[in-house]
């Protein structure tokens, strides 16, 4: 069974058509990426698939179960779908502790002590324990995107969507939020990922699907994309990340 | 006064005082800067003192509010010669805005998250809401206490027409302060920035749940200053429920001047006021500063 299936998924912002007719199936254990220039529709089907934005039309299935059905309680979709935002959108005014504890307490009304406990165990597995009771702002970007990883993975959910989450990064921080992802897939997460970072795609992708206006123009393994894309729009887009010496 | 505050020890932006507040007061560095500063201070203030000093009607202006003999007895008041105690009179101020205050918090929450919802369904509260704040910031505040507390004994209704005029008084207070504390509570919601509703929505916690602990602690640290600025203007509205007859420090003052021709009396309440309100000004610089270096220095202080 598909972790995620989409068919023919449309939605607009007025009369910016953002994503025209998506179709795409991700597999349990499957890593996806998404690449393509600012403004394609990666963001906005991330946003999609976690239902914070409102679709215009099509389909969207979460292990089967359509969620784009109106007696859906988006609630119960969203614990089972992780999704990590470029700008890390860590809680200020709490700990690092209380910011992967809160929805775990308040959702799954998870014990706090228990709560606590696993929260301290997925920090201390990303080697971020000594930071649990400091507060986002103290925490270097790299630091708080990876506290961001673990806050959704206290959910334990079926899938992790990562929306661009080195964009905002230092270049210097941005491996060690790359090393956490590998640690995830090497784990067997459902992930699906916008990337810009080819190099990384490459290497962990098992399909990387090539977004351009709303459309997944390309869909194959990493392998096949970057060295023998068949489209010639894929193969522009390429062309201008090569030459820009991001790949 | 930068060089050698203890403040700057601590090691804040430059720019700004321990409070980080703004601009500093004084602003100029090293010894200097102190020189220079005490020195402007001092002229001010001999300025001003000259100004009160040397006009024609000094003396009698000293004598008829400044009087340390008048200033005193309207203090301890003396209810054999027709006046009451000043000083005992505030206790009612003081009681009547914590009152209200209690009242007006959640109240004007309520309110504020009326008007901020979406659902279709309640449009009509909504409706509603609007015109309540429109209506009341737009009614003086002394009209609203004059017909809570002349209207509502008239309506001789059972409980609600027999209370003490200082709780219409407290009742008018709520009404116009929710108003105005609601729209301060409104741009505090509107502050938080939209991808801290996402973040929390996106793990799976329900609006009710976001707003409770996502949205609304960070709304209202980024208000405290506006709702203490309100706050502070409510202690000082709670002279107007005197025009009730109430006998707070206000009315106190206002009989002790009319027995006694002499205005000392509302010298002593306004120093009275002063007390109350600067503390509590002091007391949110505090509670802003230390908000900030908690978030920036990590719980280890």
């Amino acid at each position: 069974m598909n972790a995620i299936g989409i068919e023919n998924l449309r939605k607009s912002f007025g009369p910016n058509v953002v994503l025209q007719g998506i179709d795409l199936s991700v597999s349990s254990h499957e890593v996806i990426c998404l690449i393509g220039a600012s403004g394609s529709g990666k963001s906005t089907l991330l946003r999609c698939i976690n239902l914070l934005e409102p679709i215009d039309s099509g389909r969207i299935t979460l292990l089967g179960q359509d969620i784009t059905a109106p007696n859906i309680d988006p609630n119960l979709v969203r614990r089972q779908i992780g999704i990590v935002f470029q700008s890390f959108n860590l809680f200020p005014h709490m700990t690092v502790l209380r910011n992967v504890t809160l929805a775990p307490s308040k959702v799954l009304s998870t014990p706090a002590a228990q709560a606590a406990a696993e929260a301290r165990e997925l920090l201390a597995r990303f080697g971020l324990l000594d930071k649990c009771d400091d507060y986002p702002d103290r925490l270097s970007g790299g630091q708080q995107q990876r506290v961001a990883i673990v806050r959704a993975l206290a959910m334990r959910p079926q899938i992790m969507l990562l929306d661009e989450v080195t964009s905002a990064l230092d270049p210097e921080l941005v491996a060690e939020v790359l090393d956490v992802i590998g640690e995830l897939a090497a784990g067997g997460m459902t992930m699906l990922i916008a990337t810009h970072e080819m190099g990384f795609a490459r290497d962990i992708a098992n399909r990387v699907c090539f977004l351009e206006e709303g459309r997944i123009i390309e869909d194959a393994p990493p392998a096949e994309l970057f060295t023998d894309p068949k489209d010639d729009r894929t193969r522009r887009f390429l062309r201008r990340i090569v030459d820009a010496k991001r790949l | 006064m930068s060089g050698n505050s203890p403040d700057s020890a601590v090691g804040g932006p430059p720019l700004f005082t321990a409070g980080g507040r703004g601009p500093r007061l004084f602003s100029g560095t090293g010894r200097r800067g102190t020189v220079v500063s005490t020195l402007s201070t001092v002229l001010v203030l001999v300025l001003i003192a000259a100004v009160f000093l040397l006009a024609p009607g000094a003396r009698t202006v000293a004598h008829a509010f400044f009087y340390p003999k008048d200033a005193w007895q309207a203090f301890v008041g003396d209810p054999r010669k027709g006046y009451y105690s000043v000083g005992g009179a505030i206790w009612l101020n003081i009681r009547m805005f914590l009152a209200a205050e209690v009242l007006i918090l959640p109240v004007a929450l309520l309110i504020a998250l009326i008007r901020q919802s979406v659902h279709p369904a309640l449009f009509p509260i909504r409706m509603l809401a609007t015109v309540y704040v429109d209506f009341f910031r737009g009614v003086p505040l002394l009209l609203v206490v004059l017909a809570l507390g002349l209207g509502v004994p008239g309506l001789y209704l059972p409980v609600i027409s027999h209370q003490p005029d200082a709780v219409y008084g407290v009742a008018a207070l709520v009404l116009s302060y929710s108003a105005y504390v609601s729209e301060v509570y409104r741009a505090g919601l509107n502050s938080v920035h939209r991808s801290q509703i996402a973040a929390a929505r996106s793990l799976g916690l329900p609006h009710r749940t976001a707003l409770r602990y996502v949205i609304l602690p960070q709304a209202v640290r980024n208000i405290i200053p506006p709702l203490l600025n309100d706050f502070i203007s409510l202690q000082k509205d709670t002279a107007l429920v005197g025009v009730l007859g109430v006998i707070e420090a206000n009315q106190a003052a206002d009989i002790y001047a009319s027995a006694t021709f002499n205005y000392s009396s509302f010298a002593v309440a306004a120093i009275l006021f002063l007390i109350l309100t600067i503390p509590l000004a002091r007391f949110t610089d505090r509670l802003i500063e230390r908000d900030r270096r908690r978030r920036l220095a990590g719980a280890t202080i």
